[in-house]
């Protein structure tokens, strides 16, 4: 077990009577790569920018170490922060920016210029110098920012959507540097996203946030296989959700059928929320199927297709290589472990269901979009 | 279309300079006046060096001008400073404030003020002369204020928020971060704001002549008392020596704000 190194106990944080975090508690252990992931206005840049000191919650304590820091200014905590659009120095070319930490805690010269070198090999920008920050491509800023902030050597960067501006090949590229840097100078990385994938393949831990709340807290692999509820389901990849009676250990009852799961330490006869990933359900013919569907939509997405099937008026996603022509009549087989269960949460209902789905819906608001541009 | 656009153009331009052009040819002239060109001579500009207490009224002049741009320029940024950090009303509110000076007349402010020092100066301070040197910076600052302000506080709007914080995350106090990264970011508009200052200053009459004392008197307001006897050619000379070095700080100040607006499109890109 490593050594914690952060803590928030019980932050709250209100902006003008509005409640933006409610209660978090979490805590960041060495060389952990942790994400705090959520939609929009869920919470997570505020937690990030209390971690490094630019808010004062309202309430709670941020613990480094053990010793409280609440009100302890960014400058004199051991934390760095890589902005979301990288906030470099214009006026400085790309040496001093990343020299300007160093400048400011008075190192000797030989030693600044030792560790601004070291940098620049590790970022991957020997030669780059000289170069003025305007004259950089956006990955090339993105690694400046990064050097800036390292070359301090926190114990804990802290890091705000720092690949949001980037296009998806250089993400890519970048997700990978940077898992690569975390572990080459085994320093903790806290990294805030709404991209559930990036999350998901960089991060030791993930912490789901919304409304303020934190929804789960777990490995990738635990986040995406066991949901605690319809809302972590629903944002971390896609799923079917369906109300579920929990009848004993080992026993769902959905769809007028009883169907065998790995699921147990429910109350008997308790109302649930019952998630199928849309890539674990395989067809079978009608007569072989536990149910049976018709298609309703078939969407090619390269990789598989995108099928919409019809089950007693309610809509399943089902992404399957396997092409069915619409109107047709399938079954479906659902082994146990395809199946997982989560008992009811405020966001029951309110997810995992694809009856408004289709492919022209997700155009038409993609254009609404671009009109409020 | 176009050509009328363009005679039109000229025709303000011809309005607009043809009165600099009448008092640099007069400059040059050997003859008392104007009206009487009696050829071309350089004569008038060394006369303004022969004089003393003309070159000791400009020497009065540009050192009002440059201690009250100065001043104004440090309290003016430190100013924006405090108003950029207050709340969104608050801070519409006092940028109002900031700004009816400058739509003020200035013989409205001009007569206040001198009212101000006055009262001040003989009833708190028991001076017999309240109003000299010290006053007229006074006032200079005053009203330099609001156009130092005018100019620094689109530059820190524009400013990325996230430096300043970038720069405390490094280990910046807030008065280090302010001189390291805040100020070179502002600095056109500080610069800009400077200029502005410096030649509202150096024309200045109205506001000046209410409070100054006779112990120290500007280009200005001497010249004004010029303008009751005859006209010296010389001072024509000192006026086209003044009017280039307005636009030679116009042409500074255009070419940088032509300078901000290149990057600022290199930015977008």
């Amino acid at each position: 077990m490593s050594k914690e190194l952060i803590r928030l106990r019980d932050i709250t944080m209100e902006f003008d009577g509005e409640k933006i975090l409610d209660g978090i508690n979490l805590y960041f252990n060495d060389k952990e790569f942790l994400t705090l992931l959520g939609p929009s206005g869920c919470g997570k840049t505020t937690t990030l920018r209390i971690i490094g000191g630019f808010l004062t919650p309202s309430s709670g304590d941020v613990l480094f170490d053990g010793k409280r820091m609440n009100d302890v200014p960014p400058y004199d905590r051991q934390v760095n922060t890589v902005f979301q659009r990288y906030a470099l120095f214009p006026h400085l070319n790309v040496y001093e920016n990343i020299a300007f930490g160093l400048r400011v805690a008075k190192l000797p010269k030989a030693e600044i210029q030792e560790r601004v070198h070291e940098m620049l090999g590790i970022v991957g920008l020997k030669g780059y110098e000289h170069r003025r920050i305007e004259s950089l491509s956006g990955g090339q800023q993105q690694r400046v920012a990064i050097a800036r902030a390292l070359v301090n050597r926190p114990k804990v960067l802290l890091l705000d959507e720092p690949l949001a501006a980037l296009d998806l090949r250089l993400r890519k590229d970048m997700q990978n540097e940077l898992k690569r840097i975390q572990q080459t100078l085994g320093i903790t990385f806290i990294y805030v996203t709404h991209d559930q994938e990036e999350a998901l393949s960089m991060s030791d831990t993930v912490v789901v946030m919304d409304k303020g709340r934190i929804q789960q807290i777990g490995k990738p692999e635990d986040i995406y296989n066991e949901p605690k509820n319809a809302f972590v389901a629903d944002f971390i990849g896609e799923s079917n959700i369906l109300d579920g009676v929990m009848l004993e250990d080992y026993k769902v009852r959905f769809f007028g059928r009883t169907f065998k799961c790995l699921d147990a330490g429910f109350t008997p006869n308790e109302p649930v929320d019952v998630v199928i990933r849309p890539e674990d359900i395989d067809f079978v013919p009608p007569e072989e199927g536990h149910l049976v569907g018709t298609v309703t939509s078939v969407t090619f997405k390269g990789l598989n297709y995108d099928i919409i099937v019809d089950f007693r008026g309610f809509k399943w996603l089902i992404q399957t290589t396997d092409h069915q022509p619409e109107g047709a009549t399938v079954g479906i087989r659902l082994n146990p472990e395809d199946i997982h269960v989560m008992h009811k949460s405020e966001y029951s209902g309110m997810f995992g269901d694809y009856s408004s789905y289709s492919a022209e819906y997700d155009e038409l608001t993609e254009d609404a979009d671009h009109e409020e541009e | 279309m176009k050509r009328v656009n363009r005679l039109f153009t000229i025709a303000i331009f011809v309005f607009l300079y043809i009165p600099m052009v009448v008092l640099i040819v007069a400059s040059f002239s050997k003859g008392k006046d104007i009206t009487e060109f009696e050829g071309f001579t350089f004569m008038r500009y060394a006369e303004v060096f022969q004089d003393r207490s003309l070159l000791s009224l400009l020497g009065n002049s540009l050192l009002i001008s440059v201690l009250a741009s100065g001043i104004a320029t440090v309290f003016g940024t430190v100013a924006c400073m405090g108003i950029h950090n207050l709340k969104p009303r608050m801070r519409k509110t006092v940028m109002s404030l900031t700004n009816i000076p400058m739509t003020n007349p200035d013989i409205v402010t001009g007569i206040s003020l001198s009212l101000l020092f006055v009262f001040v100066g003989s009833k708190l301070l028991q001076q017999r002369n309240s109003l000299t040197f010290w006053t007229l910076l006074i006032a200079h600052v005053t009203f330099n204020l609001p156009y130092v302000i005018l100019n620094v506080m689109p530059k820190l709007h524009q400013m990325d928020k996230s430096l300043t914080e970038a720069a405390m995350d490094l280990g910046c106090t807030p008065l280090q971060s302010f001189f390291k990264v805040t100020l070179h970011e502002i600095m056109p508009g500080v610069i800009t704001g400077a200029i502005m200052a410096f030649t509202m200053s150096l024309d200045d009459f109205v506001i000046s002549y209410f409070v100054t004392g006779l112990d120290f008197i500007t280009l200005p307001v001497e010249i004004y008392n010029y303008t009751k006897k005859q006209m010296q050619p010389k001072i024509y000379a000192m006026f086209t020596m003044l009017f280039l070095l307005i636009i030679v700080l116009m042409v500074i100040m255009n070419l940088l704000q032509l300078r901000q607006e290149k990057a600022k499109r290199r930015d977008a890109k």
